[in-house]
């Protein structure tokens, strides 16, 4: 079998971002179970948080073909 | 295309798609400004301004069904990006936004739609002129609206911050404000639509390839399809979702240039 370590690394870099997308919609829920009014307002800060949190997994698959 | 001939030459062997599946050859001869990727930006605008003018030409009180679908993706550009997000100022940034994520959604979308299936946005380039524009825009709007000297004093030294911090917060501004911010967001998009475009590759060509093999792996291969299936009602959840998350980070980038304070 042939391929790259890049691939096992980028496998590895997933994981903290995979982590902090789950615990952003984790908060996002609680919070909207507390208090469903405030679902507007928390709405663009979780799609914030998740497109933070998934920017850094993107940059790993970028890296992970380019280097 | 290109792994699915080249697999097929190389008999048994299987050659996952890579990044070399998304250069695409000019259409024709050998102008490289001919590919398929600017004939759907192209494309992308006629038949973005010929639903537009359609949906607006006859405007009534009680809208037609065309006239509907056009208002509402408006409405969701205006109150839920621009309002709530920008501020009192919004309607200046609506024609904006509204462009961006019409753009941006149709060329997405096109990574989804049979005998197209190519997401714009999956060559970096498209990415990069639309993060080079959101950058341009919101720098504008803030030099203009606190003047030049007090609107590069508020990135260097952020108000209401005690003096030493300024030595380690100070470059984090300044990367943050002219690198960070124009590249996370063109890069975000152009990962997302060539990760989802590379995913569906892996499914399809899979599946076909299982299919030459041997009556085992035929038997496997409808499974390879069903999934390459569901991943594309994925990719569209995914599509829409980068357009909105690009038109919000443009608000918000803009919001923040036209706040008081940073």
């Amino acid at each position: 079998m042939t391929g790259t370590l890049n691939l096992v690394g980028y496998g590895l870099a997933a994981i903290g971002p995979g982590l902090a997308v789950g615990m952003i919609f984790a908060a996002y829920i609680n919070g909207v179970a507390r208090q469903p009014e405030a679902r507007s307002v928390l709405q663009p800060i979780a799609f914030l948080g998740f497109a933070m949190a998934e920017a850094l997994a993107l940059f790993g698959l970028v890296l992970a073909f380019v280097l | 295309m290109r792994s699915m001939f080249s697999f097929r030459a190389e008999g048994d062997e299987f050659i996952p798609p890579s990044s070399k599946d998304f250069v695409l050859p000019p259409i024709f001869g050998d102008n490289e400004f001919t590919t398929k990727p600017i004939f759907l930006v192209i494309f992308s605008v006629i038949i973005i301004s010929i639903f537009f003018i359609a949906a607006s030409r006859k405007a009534s009180i009680v809208p037609s069904k065309l006239q509907f679908a056009g208002e509402s993706v408006y409405a969701y550009v205006r109150n839920d990006l621009g309002k709530d997000i920008i501020g009192h100022e919004f309607m200046r940034f609506v024609p904006y936004l509204f462009t961006l994520f019409v753009f941006i959604l149709t060329n997405n979308i096109f990574g989804i739609v049979p005998l197209i299936q190519f997401p714009t946005m999956s060559r970096i380039s498209f990415a990069y002129v639309l993060g080079i524009i959101t950058f341009g825009v919101f720098h504008y709007v803030g030099i203009r609206h606190h003047g030049i000297f007090k609107y590069i004093k508020d990135i260097l030294f952020m108000p209401g911050v005690p003096k030493p911090v300024y030595i380690l917060l100070t470059p984090i501004e300044i990367a943050t404000y002219l690198i960070v911010r124009p590249l996370t967001i063109s890069l975000r998009l152009f990962a997302n639509m060539f990760a989802g475009h590379l995913l569906l590759m892996i499914f399809i060509l899979g599946g076909e390839h299982l299919l030459q093999g041997a009556i085992g792996l035929k038997l496997v291969s409808p499974f390879a399809f069903a999934f390459g299936i569901a991943i594309t009602f994925f990719e569209f959840l995914v599509q829409c979702l980068q357009a909105y998350i690009f038109t919000l980070l443009t608000a918000l980038y803009i919001g923040g240039a036209l706040a008081d304070e940073h």
